[in-house]
């Protein structure tokens, strides 16, 4: 049965919603069954208020024969995730699931009880991928177990797996990827072959739930069912507040001041947005998305290069617009992805570009796609009278920008202050910047409007207020420390903090430098390192300063300290995660693989948090 | 000697700690100087030092100052103050050798903005140095036998000798004395070699300060010695002054000159610029007694209450000039005898080529306002570089911010002449009379004290000057001004001929009618004025004095002759 196009006298839409769903899953005579069903089952099924779903179906289960099966497998949906995009598919899956009288157990992976993976029946898992194909921050302990050799064969076990990713990243969807690959090589059985959405994940998410949980249900054939075709947007993660990532909140800027001193080599601002009338609300360690426009000199530099008429009509998730606002708004024209290059190499037939497709050629086109934009390529591999829709069909949707909150509601009513570090760099001769983030250096003086969300972030916060926080950040990474320190002080917390803050230049990049010695004075802020690697004086890292200050660092993790690592993915966070190790080894005489283990429980218990990114 | 029964001893060494201002407690808990500087010079958050440490910092030679040009900007940026900090080489007289001068210049490089400042008092700053960088600048200057001992702070600054190119024997020898007064006057903590060399404290010898015990001096104190008739130092600015007395080539001593003093506040009336009485005559022999004499009653009896009162100056006319003398005779256990006779003709330098009694011959180079620097016309610290790499003799900073290139054989004055002519440094000595007798303190942006510029502004006034001096044939002149961003002194503001003292932004008092060698204070002319109303003055009163002033007169006393100003005769009367 396939999903009717208007909905039914005086539905509802979330009457119509739970329609369609049940009306995709159904079988031919299933359907027939339950017309029949409907039809016959009277006033009686009417409540006070008029028709009551929730009450047929209830009615319905016990006589109907698609009802639980007989015999009931256990469902598990399993979420590994950074911003929460795989928490709200896992809500969706699992109550798509409930739908169909299954009753699923949500699970992130940074909870999730690994010895009962042998025990599981179906499981499904949506996972995103962090960084160069590593698993999110949170998932990585679920990875390590799953991956290594304790882990169980799983003869019994179905499973499905979404994957979550950015087709920016040359190690795309790798995070599901090496579940799939891993749960496979266990022994488990597949319910349904792995999707891989890119970060428009609001077409192809939806679709694999669709899929998925109706392999799930008890049928003797899973190749009879009709095959499905869904709109976009007819699932989406469950939502609590007016405003989110399809309905942002438009923001006034406050104030947008750059940190950094003169002679810095670095431009990083702060911003202050506020929220008045948002009824946004977030906690400290939250991110804030922000929707960006592209610059509008890249936008007409790729509309000039292909000789495309701004006003042209294109049609974008159903919406009318002119190409020069789905170019400034819609897509992403900077950076490139694999698919981009894929579809111009056809477009152009440029042999240069044919080269680079194949998994083979990882290297090569990674460093392409680093090399070049999106309007260096079209310039380079010029393709003459292209239609405004061929163009966009390579392009990559528009996507917000994620940056931890640097304030605190408790301090700042009604506001959001962000840490934003300007991306700026020449390639090929010719300045280029970050959307984003020369985005907001460019377009958010104050009095202008910023479109944003909140992006909760629960794998980042702070303990009660007795416990001692040891708070490591290098650049804008010290973004959430700010919010946490203006949340403690606003509490009167009694638990001691320490600051760990890494930059090139004193004199330059002390970010917050006079706020820091203020809660140093009022010791709101307990104690504070930094550590410069661009000044004369011998240059120093973060983690340089904690293994200088081994005995205390270590003193505060036995005393139930909680730890906290922010800023950069690729040195940073590994840097400092060995120097941690290393204390524990060199303070407890611990060996590395307990101290490993001891690390390991302090993830375990939330107690090392990481943002990395 | 005079008795005073009624002495007032209410706001001296006498009263305890707690009757006094705050800063003598602080002095006094400083474990002789040492307070947290160790720990404030650790502290990572800051590039600052706590307040209390600057204070002592000073007795060190240093002080902590911040870029006010960007003082704004960065604490809307969320950064404290660009902080950073003037270090001032205790140079008694003046004088360095050719290998100390390559070492400055190469700290200068590493650590102060590839920049010397060279001061009214003969010695050189380094500024904008970081805090992180300190240590390192002090131990550089020990390997080249220089410090900073006590060239700020409340004790004995360091000590000025004349120049005298002319006169090298005696030159010599008044040197070598000005530089055994200030060894013997500066503070004999160990702090400084602890802090700055980071040696260790070892066997601390009690009492640390036999002379200043735990409190110091009441405020600095000031030491010069100038050898007539170059009054290039401006003895009567001293606080103690000593004027050789020179018989058929032979040193025979030095009268004694107590109580000068520029500093003032603006509309703080019992405050005034002083100029040193002569009391007596002393032989050399008595030199180091003497100064143990005169700094001891300014030690025991200087206002301890308040430091804007607390100079030598206010001691002796608090307590009356003849008792203060009175005083001084008594602990040196003897009278001082008659003051001999001496003249004075200016207290600029003389520039250009001199050759001395020795035949060595000096050249004088005129440095605006002290500043050495390279800029794209003129690669000042270059061509001074490259001559301290082949002179063999030594460098004498001017009282007037000036350099001295001292004792050249006669052999080698061709090798310097081309080097001068090379880097323009000859050049530097042309200009009007009033430029080549200018001088200007350092003032914004790293002062903390100044309200006006003075050093970035001085030679842009200067260039407005000139054309009223060409309209009214006063060109080679010479008559002195001086500018300051404040009214506290350091150029000497107040015995020059024309002086502008800084009150807000654009805005300076002038002054008229200084003594042309530095006998006589001026007196303000116009207050808080800007540089239309200060040109237009200029242009009135030189053009009057071009036509109506007598043979040889010079422009401060025809300003007073002429009725523009008042005569000065004592400090107390300057702001009547």
């Amino acid at each position: 049965m396939t999903k009717m196009e208007f909905s039914g006298p005086g539905l509802s839409s979330d009457q119509w919603e739970r329609i369609n769903d049940l009306a995709v899953s159904l079988q031919p005579a299933q359907a027939l069954w339950l017309s029949g069903y409907f039809a016959g089952v009277g006033s009686t099924a009417r409540g006070p208020s008029g028709f009551d779903q929730v009450a047929v179906l209830e009615r319905a289960k016990p006589e109907q024969p698609l009802a639980p099966a007989v015999e009931a497998r256990t469902l598990t949906v399993l979420y590994g995730t950074e911003t929460g995009n795989s928490r709200g598919l896992a809500k969706t899956v699992a109550e798509a699931a409930k739908q169909q009288g299954i009753v699923a157990t949500v699970s992130d992976m940074a909870d999730y009880k690994t010895r009962k993976l042998k025990d599981e029946q179906d499981l499904l898992v949506i996972t995103s991928t962090h960084g160069e194909g590593d698993p999110p921050q949170s998932a990585v302990a679920f990875f390590e177990f799953l991956e290594g050799r304790k882990a169980p064969k799983l003869p019994d076990l179905r499973f499905a797996v979404l994957a979550l990713g950015d087709s920016t990243y040359e190690k795309y969807c790798e995070g599901g990827k090496r579940i799939d690959r891993r749960l496979e090589e266990l022994g488990a059985m597949r319910l349904d072959a792995r999707v891989d959405c890119d970060v428009d994940f609001d077409e192809a998410a939806p679709a694999w739930i669709k899929a998925v949980v109706a392999k799930l249900a008890p049928q003797d054939s899973t190749a009879t069912l009709t095959p499905v075709t869904t709109r976009a947007s007819t699932i989406a993660p469950a939502t609590t507040s007016a405003f989110d990532k399809q309905n942002p909140f438009v923001a006034t800027v406050i104030d947008n001041i750059v940190l950094t001193g003169r002679g810095s080599s670095k431009e990083t601002r702060h911003i202050e947005l506020s929220l008045e009338g948002s009824g946004l609300v977030y906690e400290p360690g939250d991110a804030l998305g922000v929707v960006p426009r592209n610059d509008p000199a890249v936008v007409v530099a790729v509309l000039e290069s292909l000789n495309l008429a701004a006003d042209a009509p294109v049609s974008v998730k159903e919406k009318q617009l002119t190409l020069g606002d789905a170019l400034s708004s819609a897509f992403e024209v900077s950076a490139v992805t694999p698919r981009f290059i894929d579809h111009w190499a056809e477009l152009s037939g440029a042999a240069a570009l044919a080269r680079l497709r194949g998994p083979e050629q990882t290297e090569a086109r990674s460093a392409f796609m680093r090399e070049h934009h999106v309007v260096d390529i079209i310039r380079q591999f010029p393709v003459k009278g292209i239609a405004a829709d061929a163009l966009l069909r390579g392009l990559r949707p528009l996507q917000p920008r994620l940056y931890s909150i640097s304030s605190s509601l408790a301090a700042v009513p009604d506001e959001a202050h962000l840490t934003v570090g300007t991306v700026r760099y020449d390639l090929d001769g010719k300045p280029r910047a970050g959307v984003a983030s020369s985005y907001l250096a460019e377009h958010a003086a104050p009095d202008a409007v910023v479109p944003v969300y909140i992006q909760s972030n629960p794998h980042f916060r702070l303990p009660q207020d007795d416990a001692a926080i040891l708070m490591i950040g290098a650049g804008t990474g010290v973004a959430p420390y700010r919010a946490f320190m203006q949340e403690r002080e606003a509490r009167a917390a009694s638990g001691r903090s320490w600051l760990v803050f890494g930059e090139r230049n004193f004199r330059s990049d002390f970010l917050y430098q006079t706020e820091w010695q203020g809660l140093l004075k009022d010791k709101v802020l307990t104690r504070m390192d930094v550590a410069f690697s661009r000044d004369r004086t011998p240059k120093a890292y973060v983690q340089d300063r904690l293994r200088q200050n081994s005995r205390d660092v270590y003193a505060w993790l036995e005393e139930g300290a909680h730890i906290y690592v922010c800023g950069d993915a690729a040195h940073l966070a590994p840097d400092v995660h060995a120097t941690l190790l290393d204390i524990i080894v060199q303070e407890s005489g611990r060996d590395a693989a307990a101290a490993a283990d001891y690390l390991a429980a302090l993830q375990r218990d939330h107690r090392y948090q990481r943002d990395v990114y | 000697m005079t008795d005073t029964p009624t002495l007032d001893r209410s706001r001296d060494l006498s009263q305890p700690l707690d009757k006094l201002g705050p800063d003598e407690t602080l002095k006094a808990n400083s474990r002789q100087l040492r307070g947290t500087i160790n720990e404030s010079l650790f502290d990572p958050i800051t590039g600052a030092v706590t307040t209390n440490d600057t204070k002592l910092m000073k007795f060190h030679g240093i002080y902590q100052q911040d870029d006010r040009d960007i003082r704004d900007e960065r604490r809307r940026q969320k950064l404290e103050a660009a902080f950073s900090f003037m270090a001032r080489v205790r140079l008694p007289g003046g004088v360095l050798s050719a290998s100390q001068w390559l070492k400055l210049d190469a700290l200068a490089h590493d650590y102060a903005g590839n920049t010397l400042r060279l001061t009214t008092r003969q010695t050189f700053q380094f500024h904008r140095v970081l805090k992180t960088d300190l240590r390192a600048l002090m131990q550089g200057l020990r390997d080249v036998l220089l410090d900073t001992r006590a060239a700020c702070g409340d004790d004995t600054r360091g000590v000025m000798a004349s120049i005298n190119p002319h006169l090298s024997a005696i030159h010599a020898e008044v040197y070598a004395l000005a530089k055994q007064a200030s060894d013997h006057a500066i503070p004999k903590t160990g702090a400084y070699n602890e802090i700055w060399y980071q040696q260790e404290s070892g066997e601390v010898k009690e009492p640390e300060e036999p002379f200043y015990g735990r409190t110091y001096m009441p405020r600095k104190f000031k030491i010069g010695f100038v050898v007539p008739p170059s009054n290039d130092i401006d003895v009567y600015a001293q606080d103690l002054g000593f004027i050789a007395i020179v018989s058929r080539g032979k040193l025979k001593g030095f009268n004694v000159a107590i109580g000068g003093g520029m500093g003032r506040t603006d509309q703080a009336p019992e405050t005034y610029p002083r100029l040193a009485d002569v009391i007596g005559f002393i032989p050399v022999e008595q030199l180091i007694p003497t100064i143990d004499a005169v700094m001891s009653v300014q030690r025991d009896y200087g206002d301890r209450v308040n430091r804007l009162h607390a100079r030598f100056k206010y001691t002796i006319d608090d307590k009356g000039l003849d008792w203060i003398k009175a005083e001084i005779e008594r602990r040196l256990g003897q009278p001082l005898a008659a003051a001999k006779p001496f003249e004075f003709t200016s207290n600029g330098d003389i520039l250009g080529w001199v050759q001395g009694d020795d035949g060595r011959h000096h050249f004088t180079v005129f440095i605006e306002n002290g500043r050495v620097i390279n800029t794209p016309a003129l690669r000042l610290m270059d061509g001074l570089r490259a001559i301290a790499q082949v002179h063999k003799g030594t460098f004498r900073v001017t009282p007037n911010q000036s350099l001295t290139i001292a004792e050249i054989a006669p052999e080698d004055r061709l090798i310097i002449a081309k080097l001068l002519d090379e880097y323009g440094l000859a050049g530097l000595n042309v200009g009007s009379a009033l430029r080549l007798n200018s001088m200007a303190c350092v003032a914004l942006p790293t002062c903390a004290l100044a309200m006006a510029e003075s050093e970035r502004y001085l030679p842009t006034l200067l260039s407005k000057i000139e054309p009223i001096l060409d309209a009214h044939g006063l060109r080679d002149e010479p008559i002195t001004i001086r500018m300051t961003g404040c009214p506290n002194g350091c150029a000497r503001p107040y015995i020059a001929e024309i002086a502008l003292t800084g009150r807000a932004p654009g805005k300076y008092n002038l002054y008229f009618g200084g003594g042309f060698h530095g006998q006589r204070l001026n007196k303000m002319y116009l207050e808080n004025v800007g540089e239309p109303v200060i040109l237009e003055a200029l242009e009135k009163v030189l053009g009057h004095y071009a036509k109506a002033r007598q043979p040889k007169e010079h422009f401060g006393d025809f300003a007073i002759r002429a009725g523009y100003v008042a005569k000065v005769t004592e400090g107390r009367h300057f702001n009547d």
